[in-house]
């Protein structure tokens, strides 16, 4: 195997639980984004625009979606004869083998993988984040402050530092230390989950981490606090554009709408610097002579007959005749009824909204919905039917019991 | 089904009678439809019939093409066994790379047409555009016992005078083609052929030998006009929608026709697709003033201003305040605050500057270069 300066490990095994019955069937990187993409273009691309064309994408959690999407990687450009992009999942080694248990436990179990291409340095990245990043640049930085990792940081507003990994740092930019969501942040620097090693060096770290029992196997909890107590040399790289966690339905909705800015702080018009995907195959979409759409991203193969005001409308979507959607997400292949109006939702997957229906409806007294995890978004799940006249009400998350439910307090009247 | 046929599509048809639009660019090159270019159709249809075995005859202006088909990944077609076949003129003793005519072509790719180990061959041009897999016309080919079987349909929305090389089929009560008529003049009889002849391979070899050898060298006029009588050629009836682009008024009511429903339905059908070079844009983004009726909006445009009636190639811009009508605006175009246009076709990277003005009507629609700026 032809030897590589750095190759990219993707953490793409997380449920992304918080994304709620959007990750039911996928893994987190497969959710759509920003109609056409997935969030894992953004990590892929990145990749290959900075000359990196060795990813492994680490799965676990429902992996079959990503499989697909991912396929021989030619997409991204990323079918090379040397290299490339590589699922890697965990397997039965000898009379053992196991799942991964945390970030850095699943790269101790791909280390053939790296050593493979000799790689000197390995670049960590995760899969939930839409940001576009010059790798090559970071790893440059890594070379030139002669670091043992280098971890790219972001700043962010103070307030919410405690829900990061804050970073702080000396004048020139070295690490001091490394708080895990601290209560009292010191600083406003949040760690991206993008690090880059010296592999000889990780790969022993990994291998005391895995020998400590106690380890939750991580890299921010376990193996970046030990570099720094063992007085290893680790610098932070600021980052400075749009980054975003799309974790929670929250962000994910936020992060699209932020698309639908006038001049957005994501270019994705850069024609130096793609987002590449998997390409639908289908004609451009249609606009009736009814149809009025403003402030909105539409994709390939939709149909529209009604109104469409700030919102993303993936590929193969159908829009009706009378259906107004408003500040929503609507995913490939979904169907919007004749005068259905929905209002600050995300529709998942083929999900089909019957004649009238009212999607985030007004709240009513007698229902009690668990919002816990969308607020006021509506969220309505892959390939659910909701029919005809139904009001489904602000932060409701439709699925089969959820809708049953809804029923059987009477749920007809918008 | 996998059919056991391989396709030759010929593309060095007469360019010039899409004037503007084929100033340096092969027909079969010519964009159509929003994303897609002519040759896209007819490939598509092969590949959705199971052919996996493609030779594209290049002729005149086939940098454009080759840049577009590439490899032949974006249609399945980059193969080890068999795949895509870029089949570009050469010069020989005995000819000068400038074929006089089709069998001229044939002749020339005598070596790619003897190795390809499929018993049918489908010869086909580039201009004409529809969806429709050729099981259905190879299944009828065997049973009927034909020696050739061209396919054509009976329901053009063109008009006489848009037609060049207007093939009509007179076809006998037992399906049989009793004679065929090659720019008829006033002609009663509405079968057009659509361009593509299916044929045991063997048959074709023999054909393109004998015609040569008698220094002929046009396939329609010098093989099957010739052979009416002595072959059995039947036809293949076609009823969906068909569009022959072989001039600008036909190039423009092809593409404004896609603004129908029944016909986007019967040509981009969903079981199969046609498959086209992807360019990786950003989704169609529309500004707090656009105002798009009537429209077909491809991906990367970004859309400010006032659209009826037209078809938007990917990534054009149309600014605020500008207004589009009955147009036709390729990839990459830029239409500037307040421009107006109507019944015009705008080749790739035009750039219209504020407040211009063009009017065409859409018996003469305005074509501008590519590359323009207005």
């Amino acid at each position: 195997m032809r030897k590589k300066q750095i190759v990219a490990m993707l953490l793409a095994g997380g449920q992304g639980s918080r994304l709620g019955i959007l990750t039911s069937n996928m893994a987190k990187p497969a959710v759509p984004f920003g109609a056409k993409y997935r969030i894992i273009d953004f990590p892929l691309s990145n990749c290959v625009n900075s000359q990196i064309d060795t990813v492994g994408v680490l799965t676990q959690y429902q992996p079959l979606e990503l499989n697909t999407y991912i396929g021989n990687g030619q997409h991204w450009d990323l079918d090379r004869i040397d290299g490339g992009v590589f699922v890697l999942p965990p397997y039965v080694k000898g009379k053992c083998g196991q799942w991964y248990s945390g970030t850095a436990n699943a790269i101790y179990q791909n280390q053939m993988f790296v050593d493979q291409y000799s790689a000197e340095y390995v670049l960590i990245l995760s899969g939930d984040h839409i940001y576009k990043m010059d790798y090559a640049a970071m790893l440059r930085f890594h070379i030139e402050k002669g670091a043992t990792a280098t971890i790219a940081v972001f700043e962010i507003p103070i307030a919410e530092a405690s829900r990061f990994g804050i970073i702080n740092i000396d004048d020139d930019k070295r690490i001091v230390s490394f708080d895990e969501k601290p209560k009292c942040p010191r600083s406003n620097l949040a760690s991206m989950g993008v690090y880059i090693f010296n592999w000889q060096n990780l790969k022993a770290y990994m291998q005391a981490d895995e020998e400590n029992a106690a380890s939750q196997n991580d890299f921010g909890q376990d193996i970046i606090p030990g570099m720094l107590q063992n007085g290893e040399v680790l610098y932070a790289y600021p980052f400075h554009g749009y980054w975003k966690d799309v974790g929670t339905i929250g962000s994910l909705w936020e992060a699209n709408m932020d698309l639908l800015e006038d001049s957005p702080l994501l270019d994705l018009y850069d024609p130096f610097w793609r987002i590449y995907s998997r390409n639908p195959i289908l004609p451009p979409h249609y606009v009736s002579a009814e149809a009025s759409i403003n402030c909105s991203l539409v994709a390939e193969g939709c149909e529209v007959y009604g109104r469409i005001s700030h919102s993303v409308i993936f590929a193969g979507s159908y829009i009706s005749h009378g259906a107004v959607v408003e500040d929503s997400i609507v995913m490939p292949g979904a169907h919007i009824g004749e005068n259905a109006h929905v209002y600050k939702s995300i529709i998942d997957e083929r999900a089909i909204i019957g004649q009238g229906v009212v999607v985030g409806a007004k709240p009513q007294k007698n229902l009690t919905i668990d919002n816990s995890l969308t607020g006021d978004i509506t969220l309505v799940g892959y390939d659910m039917h909701i029919p005809d006249g139904t009001a489904l009400p602000r932060g409701m998350v439709a699925t089969k019991e959820t809708l049953g439910y809804l029923y059987k307090k009477g749920g007809t009247t918008p | 089904m996998i059919a056991d046929a391989f396709g030759i599509v010929y593309t060095g048809e007469e360019a010039a009678r899409l004037k503007e639009l084929t100033h340096s660019r092969s027909v079969a090159a010519t964009p159509f439809g929003g994303r897609y270019r002519c040759i896209d159709f007819i490939i598509s249809n092969m590949v959705n019939s199971g052919i996996s075995n493609i030779g594209v005859i290049a002729q005149k202006n086939y940098h454009s093409l080759m840049d577009h088909l590439g490899s032949g990944k974006e249609w399945d077609l980059d193969r080890k066994r068999d795949g895509l076949f870029m089949l570009p003129p050469y010069v020989t003793r005995d000819n000068v790379g400038l074929y006089r005519g089709t069998v001229e072509a044939l002749k020339s790719i005598g070596g790619y047409i003897r190795r390809s180990t499929q018993r049918y061959v489908l010869f086909s041009g580039s201009y004409t555009i529809f969806n429709r897999p050729f099981g259905h016309m190879i299944e009828q080919h065997i049973n009927s016992g034909a020696d050739i079987t061209i396919m054509f349909n009976d329901n053009d929305i063109l008009e006489e005078y848009d037609q060049y090389e207007d093939l009509r089929l007179v076809i006998g009560p037992d399906g049989r083609i009793v004679d065929l008529e090659l720019n008829p003049y006033r002609s009663q009889n509405q079968n057009k052929s659509c361009n593509v002849v299916l044929m045991e391979k063997n048959l074709l070899e023999y054909l393109v030998e004998e015609a040569s050898a008698h220094g002929l060298y046009d396939f329609t006029r010098d093989v099957l006009q010739r052979n009416v009588r002595k072959l059995k050629l039947f036809g293949y009836h076609y009823s969906g929608f068909v569009a022959r682009l072989n001039s600008p008024q036909a190039y423009f009511k092809s593409n404004i026709a896609l603004l129908k429903s029944d016909v986007r339905a019967d040509l981009f059908d969903d079981a199969h697709p046609i498959y086209t070079k992807v360019k990786d844009e950003v989704p169609a983004k529309y500004g707090p003033t656009a105002d798009v009726k009537n429209s077909i909006v491809a991906s990367g445009c970004i859309v400010e201003g006032e659209v009826r009636d037209s078809l938007l190639f990917r990534g054009v811009y149309v600014a605020k305040g500008a207004k589009l009508s009955n147009c036709i605006v390729m990839q990459g175009s830029q239409i500037h605050e307040n421009a107006s246009l109507d019944c015009a076709i705008l080749d790739k990277t035009v750039v219209v500057k504020r407040g211009r003005k063009l009017h065409g009507h859409e018996k003469f629609p305005i074509a501008i270069r590519k590359g323009s700026i207005i």
